[in-house]
């Protein structure tokens, strides 16, 4: 147990490698399992960020079913669906995107990051007419907020009650908030992706940034997946 | 021991191979962020400890003649607060793990380098903001920030204090992150699961809680924010809310938390006791997996926080028995380090001595959890003095000592030092003796029905309090020794050999303090771990050659 150990250059670069890889990764395989791994765990982290959210709306909406009901019919469906259907395009073009770095065809790749880019600013453009319309009708919950005379779907006569009505609006802005938040970085990635594919970064043999910056791209795109039917389709299966 | 060899030569290692604050502030080295961490959490804890001192001071007399109520009330927050968030949560993880875990793995570094230095940033960012919070007014909510007081009552800094929570809360996340994908992808050749230290394996459980506790706390905070700045209604009875609905949100997180506390202890004391033992650990897969069960049954018992808050009985009755449960794995842990010293050759050195403080007193803090479990005995002992006493004994008892221990234990190698062996008895008997003396009297006060979080208390309860402030003061001499003497030992101490304890593990394979990239080669494990009785067996054979 003495002290032999003599002091050996630690950092060896000799071997040739690509220059993608971290002096602390042994091969390119370790750091791409590692960053993947990495991109899953965060997702997990995210899944519990929006649970607690998802618990505290399934509580209210179970207690205030048909205040929450009569709110989420002032809601504008066809927006809602409109950016369903965006964001799943958006998906698609994802793919296609990882599928370009894959086989080399650097223009396609950055079409598709681009068309992701614009499908992302359109929800955000479209999901921006919608909270307006909320705003006009004073459907903004704090002082003045209004949701008087508002019948409940389903019950003639019945009216809801506002505070009720002011809890689904709370979470309404706070989830989609939030879930609009996670786009705009999104966005941020994307748009670091695409000048990292436009300097011709990506390779069939390396394109990790563009796998796990597309898992965070379709984990946000699934978490609307979720919101939608939960908030704009209660009580509409007549 | 052997005599330390020592080479007239200085050897380039992680702490001289650059100077310069810049060399610090932006460096990627997973030790020397663990030394940032070092130098910020025992700010922080010696704030927290200010609050607390502040608190025993109060208590020293019935009347209220040290501070206000409302400044009372803020003290304990804020003790509550830093300690918790801003001490005890990053402690060994955030620095004994963040300097051992690529050493004990046999890695370079940790998967994420430049993670692991945004997760001190965040922290620092937290750390000033809740200092700012604290020098602007503080916050008087409790550390546990219930609704509907904090979010529509409470006149003070609630939605500062809330932020900085919630950022710390990221720096929290993205440690653990870095340790489980670390874990899993950079374990050296040959280092099976069933051949990592049982520290890696407390670590990898802590970071689950991590991961998945951490985001629902920071989600609560949010709302909490949202609810005190705009009157949502989701937390408020008054508009239709639910303020169980915080509490279940919060013990979620908040519970599981102190796991993360007492977890990276467990881990630690399991490496001290087979080294000062020299015998494998006794049952090295149940304290493996034992670690992974607390971590699984800690998620599933928040509500026995919540049993006089009005949740059912059924429910009730099941988190009484699921926190039982929690026993079970936490019973293993003991009864295997005690079978480990069981015909041992025992040394009682300083880490050694702080091993067997945690084991006894992680031992009385977890049965009196069980009082607490127990329905019946919680009706009584609810919000009184036995509570404060019981997470006392789990958080200083438990993680501090282990904390300590392995300061101690692993001082060489982070520092290249030796810490003065007789002062480091010395202070650790007198942490252990300070810290009964504070919190025994604690339980019998609780018993007696001192309720917590009051500033004024009836004359007979005083002699008990008198006591544990005392106490107190013997406890800060305990924690203030070993700063000095570290810092001391820094300058004036011997120079450590790579393995003054001729420890197992591969982090004593390398020079003490270790080069930046730990390894000079790939290493390749081909023996278990704990394999004290051949590490012995070699040097009684070195030896005698050399004799």
């Amino acid at each position: 147990m003495s002290d032999s150990q003599t002091v050996v250059p630690t950092s060896s670069h000799d071997d040739v490698h690509s220059p993608a890889l971290l002096h602390h990764f042994a091969t390119e395989e370790q750091q791409k399992d590692a960053s993947n791994l990495g991109m899953w765990i965060f997702l997990a982290t995210e899944v519990m960020f929006f649970g607690g959210l998802f618990c505290a709306y399934l509580i209210y909406r179970r207690w205030y079913f048909g205040d929450f009901a009569a709110a989420s019919a002032s809601i504008t469906v066809w927006l809602g669906a409109l950016n369903t259907a965006v964001l799943i395009c958006s998906s698609l073009t994802v793919v296609l995107a990882i599928w370009a770095a894959q086989t080399s065809q650097r223009a396609l790749l950055l079409l598709m990051l681009a068309l992701t880019m614009l499908f992302g600013l359109a929800f955000l453009g479209i999901k921006g007419i919608e909270y307006k319309q909320k705003f006009d009708e004073h459907h903004v919950p704090g002082a003045t907020f209004s949701f008087d005379h508002e019948e409940i779907p389903s019950q003639p006569g019945h009216y809801a009650n506002p505070q009720h009505a002011q809890i689904f609006f709370a979470l309404y802005f706070i989830m989609t908030g939030l879930h609009a938040l996670h786009m705009i970085v999104g966005l941020g990635i994307f748009s670091w992706l695409f000048w990292m594919a436009w300097k011709g970064r990506f390779t069939p043999e390396y394109h990790t940034p563009l796998e796990i910056g597309g898992l965070y791209w379709h984990f946000v795109d699934i978490v609307w997946i979720y919101l939608f039917p939960l908030l704009y389709l209660i009580d509409r299966h007549s | 021991m052997a005599t330390a060899i020592v080479s007239p030569v200085e050897r380039e290692d992680y702490l001289n191979k650059e100077y310069g604050i810049a060399s610090w502030l932006l460096t990627t080295d997973h030790k020397r962020i663990a030394l940032l961490y070092l130098i910020s959490i025992t700010f922080f804890f010696f704030i927290g400890g200010f609050f607390a001192l502040l608190i025993r001071l109060e208590l020293l007399t019935p009347a209220g003649d040290l501070v206000q109520a409302d400044t009372y009330n803020k003290l304990f927050t804020q003790h509550g607060q830093v300690m918790v968030f801003f001490f005890l949560i990053p402690s060994i993880p955030a620095v004994l793990g963040n300097f051992l875990i690529p050493l004990m793995v046999g890695a370079k570094d940790l998967a994420f380098p430049r993670i692991n230095l945004l997760s001190w940033y965040l922290y620092i960012i937290a750390g000033i903001m809740m200092l700012h919070c604290m020098l602007t007014g503080g916050v008087d909510t409790g550390w546990t920030f219930y609704t509907p007081f904090s979010t529509a009552f409470s006149n003070t800094k609630v939605i500062e204090a809330g932020l900085a929570i919630f950022v710390s809360g990221f720096s929290s996340i993205l440690t653990g992150l870095n340790f489980v994908v670390t874990i899993h992808r950079m374990r050296a050749p040959g280092l099976t699961w069933s051949r990592l230290p049982l520290f890696v394996w407390a670590h990898y459980a802590t970071s689950i809680i991590q991961i998945l506790g951490t985001p629902v706390i920071a989600i609560t905070l949010v709302l909490v924010v949202a609810e005190r700045a705009l009157h949502l209604g989701i937390f408020d009875p008054k508009l239709g809310g639910d303020p169980l609905l915080f509490q279940h949100l919060f013990w979620f997180y908040s519970h599981p938390a102190v796991y993360i506390m007492i977890l990276p202890s467990m881990g630690v004391v399991t490496e001290i006791i087979p080294c000062f033992a020299r015998k494998r650990v006794f049952g090295y897969m149940f304290v493996a997996l034992s670690s992974i069960a607390i971590a699984v049954f800690g998620f599933l018992v928040w509500a026995h926080h919540m049993f006089v808050a009005g949740i059912s009985v059924y429910a009730a009755l099941v988190f009484s028995i699921l926190s039982y449960g929690v026993a079970v794995p936490s019973a293993v842990k003991v009864f295997n380090w005690t079978a480990t010293l069981y015909k041992g050759s025992i040394h009682y050195d300083a880490p050694m001595l702080y091993a067997f403080g945690f084991v006894g007193l992680f031992t009385i803090g977890g049965l009196t959890g069980l009082f607490l479990s127990a329905l019946g005995i919680d009706m009584h002992v609810h919000d009184t003095y036995f509570v404060i006493a019981h997470f006392h004994y789990i958080m200083v008892g438990g993680a501090v000592m282990g904390y300590l221990g392995g300061m101690h234990f692993w001082w060489p190698k982070i520092s290249g030092k030796l810490y003065p062996e007789g002062w480091a008895r010395l202070a650790a008997l007198i942490v252990f003796i300070g810290f009964n003396l504070t919190f025994f009297p604690q339980f019998i006060l609780g018993y007696l029905g001192m309720p917590r979080r009051y500033y004024q208390y009836p004359p007979e309860y005083q002699v008990l309090n008198v006591l544990s402030t005392a106490g107190a003061t013997v406890l800060a001499v305990g924690y203030l020794l070993p700063m000095i003497y570290f810092l001391w030992s820094m300058r004036y101490g011997k120079p450590a050999p790579d393995n003054p304890w001729r420890a197992a593990g591969l982090e004593w394979t390398v020079q003490s303090p270790p080069t930046t990239f730990n390894f000079p080669e790939q290493p390749v494990v081909t023996w278990e771990a704990y394999n004290y009785d051949e590490i012995d067996k070699d040097y009684k054979e070195e030896a005698q050659v050399v004799g």
